[in-house]
């Protein structure tokens, strides 16, 4: 049996009194997209600190391509190929947008017109080749957004993590956001995605974990986590859950 | 279009610069120019750490000191025998601003921001107070320069005019600005503005920020003793209240600030326009024109910091974007 | 180093920590508003001890008679600061931030000594003067009166900020400036407000010390390192652990000088520091 690119074990994070984290333990495998949802506060951005370095967990076992990464610097995860964006969008925002995406594509080379090459490629990517030499302070939300994927996209990750991309952009924008996110799993990537949009995740996902109370709730094919009735009670309450 | 007008400018002003000690010939104005080059450089040098890599030191006098207490101890003491050129301490200098700059920095960096900025006028003022309280490096009284005639070169000093010290700083600063300019093309350049702008996302896309803010302070530490000994020798005399005081830390950062901070030109500028201002004060005002000098750099500080912190390299910026 | 003068230190010590405290408690109150650390925090403190002093020299009035008159020109002043330069600055980068109130300190620092020369000044013969002895312990009697006031005014802010509705208005704008605002509190006279009783403050602070300590223009520099550290050790914006911060920095300075040596006493000061911020950030009683 192959290993899995992600092996997520017991993983538990505790912030004084309160458990943020409690015994997660999933897997995904080579180019899988999985979706994570779950209610504002289950935990899922905590989720995403553990594993790209931001926060150390108190308990259990983070395993990239079988080895252990949990309690490593951010920036020695990324250069073991784990790319993300912020749910809080972090542009450069001095920088342009191209200068932006080169910051990244720097992680593979040290030359500047190669970097800038590479830069170009991920921001046609993403659609924003005509915003190449604005400031990143000046884009839209939609906007940023892309230039955060286009910039993790940029250090070629195996495994990319998505912290709601669609939230705050509006009803037109989220399809082609939905359609970058397809192209690059059809290109090979890994994927979670922590998305609040229950069609997109349905849209995309080949597995849904679902997060309440820092706990697993449930994992499994989309349709089968959505209709779940803990899923929902937890989303809607008790009286939804049928 | 704009950088083709902004490389010819900067052959014009070089050209100029090296043209200028022929036409003024009397020592004056020539140790104007000479101030404003060891500045522009200063504020060159700061640049690289806090106006590229955003780590605002407010103590980087230390590192002036250092440079200058390094070559002059070097020169007196004559340790190295013959080999006690200030050229060599000069170098030996710059060598142990960027170690102290490492061990500072270890624990500094750490901090960000406002935290950040705290430690490093503590660290300049323990320095201070440390030399001023060891006597084996002249402690309050100072160290001379020892003079050796004739003029030389090798000795790194000059009485009968200033115009090879006029060169030597020119040719500093342009060594300085070569530098920079060299390090913003770069990757390195690139992964200090990121750690600027964010530095968590920085981290976040494999940049390692603490062994690139200590790059960044290396290099800048080590420029800045190069202007120490540079003084030392300019001048024959260092104490700490002449190398190592807060209000040197202020000058240098007021420079870049003033100027533009994070831009190439802007210690230039700030230079061009600081240090005449100094000598206006200074002549009007006499004895108390130190002090007043100060009134001056600290309600500029503040109505630069609150009108634009980008500095007069952003207001012209702004006046000549196209829409 | 017997016994006797390393109780004399400590007490010493603590009577110094109390004034600290009170220091501190002001810069603790401006950052937990705002989160801007006011770097001409010392200089505000030297504009109190001039003012203590010109009203003896002036109007032979004693610093504990002037002392109102001292909180309410610093109150003024620290009011004065944020609508006439920290208002432009509360979202602005970093850089500008920390500048602008350090331009402000140069500036008040080299006012001073250009308008009154950089000698060194004091009040002589004050209301409070002498020692008096306790259990073998001699104390001196303005040292005393500075740390009791201190203590008093540290008291009384924190009866302010609990207790009362203005007070309990500007911890709400400190938590959460939106919501506060949301809950129709006046944010930017919070804000106002908050740096004037930082000042004032620091203006019985300054009033107190004015009474034993020598007043000059650079006085201001050591007591804001101390005010930092006590800061960072009670917490950024947590005002009543300044309390406890404030004296053990008295301590350690005390304890440093007499231990190590009297010239190293700050930089045994800045190494606290520098533990303290990096080993837990948040300080002892911190709330981040």
């Amino acid at each position: 049996m192959t290993t899995p690119l992600l092996d997520i074990e017991g993983v538990t994070k505790r912030f004084g009194g309160l458990v943020a984290n409690r015994e997660i333990s999933f897997q995904v495998g080579r180019g899988e997209l999985v979706g994570v949802i779950g209610p504002n506060g289950a935990g899922k951005s905590t989720l995403f600190d553990l594993l790209t370095g931001f926060l150390a967990p108190d308990a259990g076992h983070i395993r990239l391509d079988g080895v252990s990464i949990a309690g490593l610097r951010p920036d020695e995860i990324s250069r073991r190929g784990v790319g993300r964006t912020f749910q809080k969008l972090k542009p450069f925002g001095g920088m342009t947008v191209l200068e932006n995406v080169m910051v990244g594509a720097f992680q593979n080379t040290a030359d500047p017109r190669q970097a800038r090459a590479e830069a170009e490629r991920a921001l046609e990517s993403v659609g924003l080749t005509d915003r190449a030499h604005a400031h990143a302070r000046v884009l839209s939300t939609g906007q940023r957004k892309r230039l955060e994927m286009a910039r993790a996209l940029a250090t070629r990750p195996r495994l990319l993590l998505l912290d709601e991309i669609t939230g705050g952009v509006d009803q037109r924008g989220i399809p082609g956001l939905v359609e970058l996110v397809r192209r690059l799993h059809a290109d090979g990537t890994a994927l979670i995605v922590i998305e609040h949009n229950m069609r997109v995740i349905m849209g995309i996902s080949q597995r849904v974990v679902a997060l309440h109370l820092g706990e697993v709730i449930a994992i499994g094919p989309p349709a089968t986590v959505t209709s779940d009735a803990r899923v929902i009670e937890a989303y809607l309450g008790r009286a939804y859950a049928g | 279009m704009r950088s083709r007008l902004g490389s010819v400018a900067a052959w014009v002003l070089l050209g100029a610069a090296l043209a200028f000690p022929l036409v003024f010939t009397l020592p004056y104005p020539r140790d104007v120019m000479i101030r404003i080059f060891l500045y522009a450089m200063l504020a060159t040098a700061w640049n690289v750490l806090a106006g590229y890599c955003g780590q605002i030191s407010l103590g980087h006098a230390v590192f002036f000191g250092t440079g200058a207490y390094t070559s002059t101890l070097l020169f007196q003491q004559d340790w190295l025998g013959g080999w006690a050129s200030p050229w060599v301490g000069m170098a030996l200098g710059a060598l142990l601003a960027a170690l102290l700059s490492q061990i500072i920095g270890y624990p500094v960096f750490r901090l960000r921001g406002h935290y950040f900025a705290i430690a490093t006028i503590a660290v300049g003022e323990i320095v201070q107070t440390i030399v001023i309280n060891w006597d084996a490096v002249g402690g309050a009284r100072g160290l001379f320069v020892p003079i050796k005639r004739p003029d030389s070169l090798a000795n790194f000093q000059f009485h009968e005019s200033k115009q090879t010290y006029y060169y030597i700083a020119l040719a500093l600063l342009v060594l300085a600005i070569g530098i920079s300019r060299g390090i913003v093309r770069s990757r390195t350049g690139y992964y200090f503005r990121a750690i600027r702008e964010d530095q968590d996302a920085a981290a976040a896309l494999g940049i390692p920020v603490a062994r690139y803010k200590q790059r960044a302070m290396a290099i800048s530490a080590a420029l800045t003793a190069l202007g120490g000994t540079f003084y030392a020798q300019y001048v024959f005399f260092i104490d700490p209240e002449s190398v190592l005081p807060l209000s040197l830390s202020i000058l240098v950062c007021l420079v870049a600030v003033l100027g533009g901070v994070g831009t190439l030109w802007g210690p230039i500028l700030g230079a061009a326009i600081l240090v005449p201002l100094g000598e206006v004060t200074r002549v009007q005002f006499g004895g108390t024109g130190k002090a007043l000098d100060l009134v001056i750099y600290g309600l500029l500080i503040m109505i630069v910091s609150v009108v634009q912190p980008g500095g007069i390299m952003a207001l012209l910026q702004r006046g000549s974007r196209r829409s | 180093m017997t016994a006797e003068v390393l109780l004399q230190g400590i007490v010493s010590g603590l009577l110094m920590g109390l004034v600290y405290a009170l220091i501190a408690a002001g810069l603790s109150l401006i950052f937990g508003l705002m989160e801007i650390v006011n770097f001409a925090h010392g200089e505000f403190l030297m504009v109190a001890m001039f003012t203590s002093y010109w009203a003896w020299a002036l109007w032979r009035l004693d610093p504990l008679v002037s002392l109102p008159l001292t909180v309410c020109l610093l109150f003024v002043l620290g009011a004065a600061t944020y609508w006439g330069l920290i208002r432009w600055i509360l979202d602005a980068p970093m850089l500008a931030q920390i500048f602008a109130t350090f331009g402000l300190a140069v500036f008040l620092r080299s006012a001073a000594q250009a308008l009154w020369g950089v000698d060194f000044l004091v009040v002589k013969s004050p209301l409070a003067e002498g020692r008096i002895s306790v259990g073998g312990l001699f104390l001196g009697l303005p040292q005393l009166v500075a740390s009791v006031g201190s203590l008093a005014a540290f008291a009384g802010l924190h009866w302010f900020i609990s207790r009362t509705e203005t007070g309990l208005a500007l911890q709400a704008t400190a938590q959460d400036r939106q919501a506060a605002s949301l809950m129709g509190i006046d944010t930017q006279r919070m804000f106002a407000l908050g740096w004037g009783i930082g000042a004032a403050c620091v203006g019985v602070a300054g009033a107190l010390l004015s009474m034993f300590f020598y007043v000059f223009p650079e006085v201001g520099a050591t007591f804001s390192l101390l005010a930092y550290v006590a800061v960072a050790l009670g917490g950024f914006g947590n005002v009543p652990g300044t309390l406890v911060a404030g004296v053990v920095v008295g301590l350690v300075e005390v304890l440093g000088g007499l231990l190590i040596a009297p010239a190293l006493k700050y930089a045994v000061v800045f190494a606290i520091y520098l533990v303290v911020v990096l080993w837990r950030p948040q300080g002892l009683f911190g709330r981040f």
